[in-house]
């Protein structure tokens, strides 16, 4: 679980410098701001945490047939 | 090969995965004509692509390890990386081509890119193709690996090199740079690499799911 942790932290762990970009085109500002777009992230999420459950429970299930054999 | 059976890269990739989908869509990104928004697939679509490169290759380590060995074991191994790496290619052309449709106007414009990752894609079903043709198992094994070993740098060339040397539209192309200055700052980076490794890592999971699935079908054959 410590190498996890400090994997994710390591991974994670960085600064950004960024100039302000011109604001002449079109982007999904007005989506953002009116906090819309968490919807979609939450949908993906959601989508994605079902994925992982799946991916784990097989793995769950492969380990108990490897033990039976 | 006991990472196998262990938790922790699976969890790692899991959690790296669910921050480049918050980060992917909340963190900001150049504004860019043409592609707008969507410059976000990126963190989607070319990953795809590195979980393929990466079970292809793992696939021919195993091929050549078999060729020296003779244990099926390493056999299995390539052939289900094979599997879980068209899996992959499949969805990296499909998002490629929905992108290209908004993009470049058409889901399939003869593009030199799409057009070799599609022959690129057909010689990788051929492999598997030839492998079910051939009964006998060492065979099957010694030809099988010898045909992946020469698959993989060609698919190579054929995704990668080709396209470089002449005009396309897609970018890394015709003298157009692949994540240049142009097109990509340190905020996409930021989430782009890890989800490079994350999405390797999660088709390896997939990997050796498929592998150990195959070598318990494998043993049930061989001791009755």
């Amino acid at each position: 679980m410590k190498k996890l942790i400090f994997l994710v932290a390591m991974l994670l762990s960085f600064v950004t410098v960024n100039a302000q970009p011109g604001s002449d085109i079109q982007m999904a500002d007005a989506l953002r701001t009116s906090g819309m777009i968490y919807v979609v992230v939450i949908t993906i999420v959601i989508i994605f945490t079902g994925l992982a459950i799946y991916l784990f429970s097989i793995d769950r299930r492969l380990k108990k047939i490897e033990k039976e054999n | 090969m006991k990472f196998i059976y262990q938790t922790w890269w699976k969890v790692l990739a899991v959690v790296l995965i669910f921050y480049t989908l918050t980060a992917g869509f909340l963190i900001g990104v150049p504004r860019l004509p043409i592609l707008h928004e969507t410059i976000r697939n990126t963190y989607f679509h070319v990953p795809m692509w590195i979980a393929m490169f990466t079970v292809f290759t793992i696939s021919v380590i195993y091929s050549i390890k078999y060729l020296q060995s003779g244990k099926e074991e390493h056999d299995l191994i390539a052939v289900e990386c094979v599997n879980t790496g068209l899996f992959f290619f499949a969805l990296g052309l499909v998002t490629g081509m929905l992108w290209a449709k908004y993009a470049w106007g058409e889901y399939w414009s003869n593009d030199p890119k799409q057009n070799s990752a599609a022959i690129a894609f057909l010689l990788y079903c051929a492999y598997l193709v030839l492998r079910n043709s051939i009964d006998e198992e060492q065979k099957r094994g010694k030809i099988s690996a010898i045909y992946n070993i020469f698959a993989f740098p060609i698919m190579v060339v054929l995704i990668m090199v080709l396209p470089r040397l002449t005009d396309s539209l897609h970018p890394g192309n015709g003298g157009n740079p692949a994540f240049g200055k142009l097109d990509m700052d340190n905020r996409m980076r930021i989430v782009l690499y890890p989800a490079f490794i994350a999405w390797a890592l999660i088709a390896v999971w997939i990997a050796t799911l498929r592998y150990r699935i195959r070598l318990i079908e494998f043993k049930k054959n061989t001791i009755n």
